[in-house]
């Protein structure tokens, strides 16, 4: 199992030097979905078809432009995983019927934010699963509703300020291990990535393509404008989510689940949380102690769970 | 041609084989679930050649059928009532995806209460949605018009999903003789699906359905499928003409009992509009001039042929089986717009509600309803809206409520 596997994207010279995603969308300035997504297209390529679900990325594509080169269907907030079963079916009754020539196929791909597929969208795609669908789905999480104006969602992390928590200990619930929810279907392939991980984030995709079935990339995806600091930190910003343990790289393969990037000495979450407006009130104006306590012990605890 | 018994449910079924479907999307539901089993049976038989894959709610199925449509095959689904109301975003969506697909709606009355028997509030949810519906009131006319909605929904000047309506109970479980056409036949009549350039290919990329930013893009979409339902009317004319030709049984967009040469005419949708017959039958034999219109096509409104077929009528009763809470009748409302300020036009356009939850409307009633109208026009005078109810069967709710200890205080109740 621990064989290294074989990749063309060992190092970060390794990773693909032209871009296929065009650039000028309506996406706000250091969004970090966009820079995944961007990463993830140069892998998955134009031979592609992107489902999306309600969220931030709907306006990429605004008619009459789109920076896909590929192609792009928009469904709605609940079921894109449901679009990606009927384009899925189609082409296959194409091919079976030799009414469509094999060099004609398509990946097809979820594209949704995670109120969508923590929430809204996870029955069809929990539906999905079941029926072994082949499809990549991916989640950009950027831990609210982002195009509403960042409302607490399934994905939003204890303490968080999110417009609709805007009290003094902010969100009280915990954010939902989307990851587990996916691999207790035992699908072909989970994993989470983080844009600023480029080179994990580009074998994982890898992986993904080289496999069949239904397939998760989770993103952590920084986000500016919903959680309030300076676009030009994002990329720093995902780069602590790793190294304070608060974003694990990991993924599901054959039943198990395996890091592919160990923090050897994790940081504290300080340095992760102190950088972002959405915890401002866990250090002003005076520290909060019990609740940023609360929040390392939680990412302790699962570490500690972790044998690699 | 072979003649068999079919339920109107099996009608249906017998619509998405010979049209050889593809795609079959589904979810159960009663009174539709006999349409997806009978397929699911036939394609395990291997009877029939089609994928179908049941979704996990009918919110996902419409978006399936669609996607698939847009990508390039013949898809058929089926609902009712509930299910129809839980896909209600996506079947505004799709219908601006301009997907061609045939769905079949069993129609059954809303919650609350919770019922199983008829009426057509389901599918007057979607009568603005931009999906085309003809209205069935036989077997036979499943059938057909199942195969005449594939060629409506698919051709060009249309592009839309099309929705085949039967009422539930009243023709889904009740058999009739159906005249089976060959397949080979139904072939020539329907062809393949010929997407054009509407499908996904890897070397053709498409964006669809992409979001659009102010009202003008916007309303350039909405009015380019308004329009595209609208020409569904005269579509429709060539397709039953053609059909016509073909199979030998005729489809107008409205269906014209004896409404000619009378004085007074029912006007009904679906299924109950054969206990209308009947009751023109009875009428006209005491002397009556008296008719019905019944519409098949209520997406698009067939105004300008309602205008043409009540021109010079003395009175018309609109029989509505569904009710706009705090309005009244939906087909009453469409047809007094339609009819309103044009020459030669009915004075009197009277309302009834009948029907609803699959409450019978007895031969009586239409006595009443006729009498009624006749009356209005010779005091020249329109009756306010009614809503059918007997003495008998209000007297039976307050024995049950009575023997229940029901109170009825507070609930707004109204006597
Ligand atoms: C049925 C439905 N309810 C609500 C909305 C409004 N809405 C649009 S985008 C959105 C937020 C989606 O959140 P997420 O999936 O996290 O994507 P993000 O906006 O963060 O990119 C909401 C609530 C909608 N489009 N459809
Ligand atoms: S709100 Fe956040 S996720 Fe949405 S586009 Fe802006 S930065 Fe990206
Ligand atoms: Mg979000």
């Amino acid at each position: 199992m621990n064989d290294k596997p074989v990749t063309l994207y060992r190092h970060m010279k390794d990773l693909p030097s032209t871009h296929l995603l065009g650039s000028g969308t309506a996406m706000c300035s250091g969004c970090g979905g966009l820079e995944a997504l961007h990463e993830i297209y140069d892998i998955i390529g134009e031979k592609s078809l992107y489902v999306n679900a309600a969220g931030c990325m709907t306006l990429l594509s605004v008619y009459p432009f789109t920076p896909f080169r590929g192609s792009w269907l928009y469904t709605a907030m609940a079921s894109a995983a449901a679009g990606a079963q009927g384009v899925r079916d189609a082409l296959d009754i194409l091919l079976e019927k030799k009414q469509m020539k094999a060099d004609e196929d398509m990946q097809v791909v979820v594209l949704s934010g995670d109120g969508s597929a923590y929430g809204m969208g996870l029955s069809a795609t929990s539906s999905a699963m079941e029926r072994n669908l082949d499809f990549i789905y991916i989640c950009y999480d950027n831990e609210g509703y982002g195009n509403t104006g960042q409302q607490y969602s399934g994905a939003t992390p204890h303490a968080a300020r999110t417009s609709t928590s805007k009290g003094s200990s902010g969100f009280r619930g915990f954010k939902k291990d989307l990851f587990s929810i996916w691999a207790a279907h035992k699908p072909t392939y989970v994993a989470t990535v983080i844009g600023s991980e480029p080179v994990d984030l580009a074998r994982k995709i890898e992986k993904a393509m080289q496999l069949k079935g239904p397939r998760l990339i989770l993103a952590l995806s920084p986000c500016p404008t919903g959680w309030d600091y300076d676009p030009q930190d994002s990329v720093e910003i995902g780069k602590l989510a790793v190294k304070t343990g608060i974003w694990p790289l990991k993924e599901y393969v054959d039943g198990k689940v395996r890091h592919t990037k160990l923090p050897k000495q994790r940081l504290s979450v300080d340095e992760y949380l102190k950088r972002q407006g959405r915890f401002n009130h866990l250090y002003q104006p005076d520290r909060n102690d019990k609740l940023i306590n609360e929040i390392q012990i939680d990412v302790d605890d699962y570490w500690s769970e972790v044998v690699e | 041609m072979n003649r068999v018994l079919l339920t109107g449910n099996g009608a249906a079924a017998w619509g998405a084989r010979l049209a050889q479907a593809e795609y079959i999307p589904a979810f159960p539901i009663t009174p539709q679930t006999e349409i997806i089993e009978t397929l699911a049976q036939w394609i395990d038989q291997d009877k029939m050649t089609a994928r179908l894959v049941t979704l996990e709610s009918e919110h996902s199925m419409i978006t399936a059928a669609a996607a698939a449509a847009v990508t390039g095959v013949r898809v058929f689904s089926a609902t009712s009532s509930q299910g129809l109301l839980y896909a209600m975003e996506m079947i505004y969506t799709v219908s601006g995806w301009r997907a061609p697909f045939v769905l079949v709606n069993v129609s059954r009355g809303l919650a609350s209460p919770i019922t199983l028997e008829p009426d057509h509030n389901d599918v007057l949810a979607a009568r603005d949605s931009g999906c085309l519906q003809i209205h069935c009131s036989t077997c036979q006319e499943v059938l057909d018009n199942t195969l005449i909605a594939y060629r409506l929904a698919e051709d060009p000047r249309v592009r839309l999903p099309v929705i085949v309506n039967l009422d539930g109970f009243y023709l889904s479980f009740t058999r009739e003789p159906v005249l089976l056409p060959e397949i080979e036949s139904v072939k020539n009549f329907i062809g393949e699906y010929n997407p054009e350039n509407m499908r996904f290919r890897a070397h053709e990329p498409m964006s669809h359905a992409v979001a659009v930013l102010g009202g003008a893009p916007y309303s350039y979409f909405r009015y380019q499928t308004h329009l595209a339902v609208e020409n569904g009317l005269a579509v429709y004319d060539e397709l039953a003409k053609e059909f016509e030709q073909q199979f030998g049984r005729e489809y107008g967009v409205i269906e014209n009992y004896f409404a000619d040469d009378a004085d007074y005419v029912f006007v009904m949708m679906d299924s109950f509009a054969t206990k209308a017959k009947d009751a023109v039958d009875k009428l006209r034999a005491t002397g009556w001039a008296i008719g019905l219109l019944r519409p098949r096509l209520i997406r698009p409104f067939p105004a300008e042929r309602f205008r043409t077929l009540l021109s010079g009528k003395k009175a018309v009763a609109v029989i509505d089986q569904n009710i706009s809470m705090g309005m009244g009748g939906v087909l009453h409302s469409e047809l007094c717009t339609a009819l309103y300020g044009q020459p030669q036009t009915p004075e009197i356009v009277a309302s009834f509600i009948g029907g609803l939850g699959g409450r019978d409307i007895t031969v009586e009633e239409f006595f009443e309803i006729a009498k009624s109208i006749r009356h209005a026009d010779e005091i020249n005078q329109t009756p306010s809206p009614r809503l059918l109810y007997t003495e008998t069967e209000l007297r039976e709710i307050r024995k049950l409520q009575s023997l229940a200890n029901v109170k009825l205080h507070g609930f707004g109740e109204t006597s």
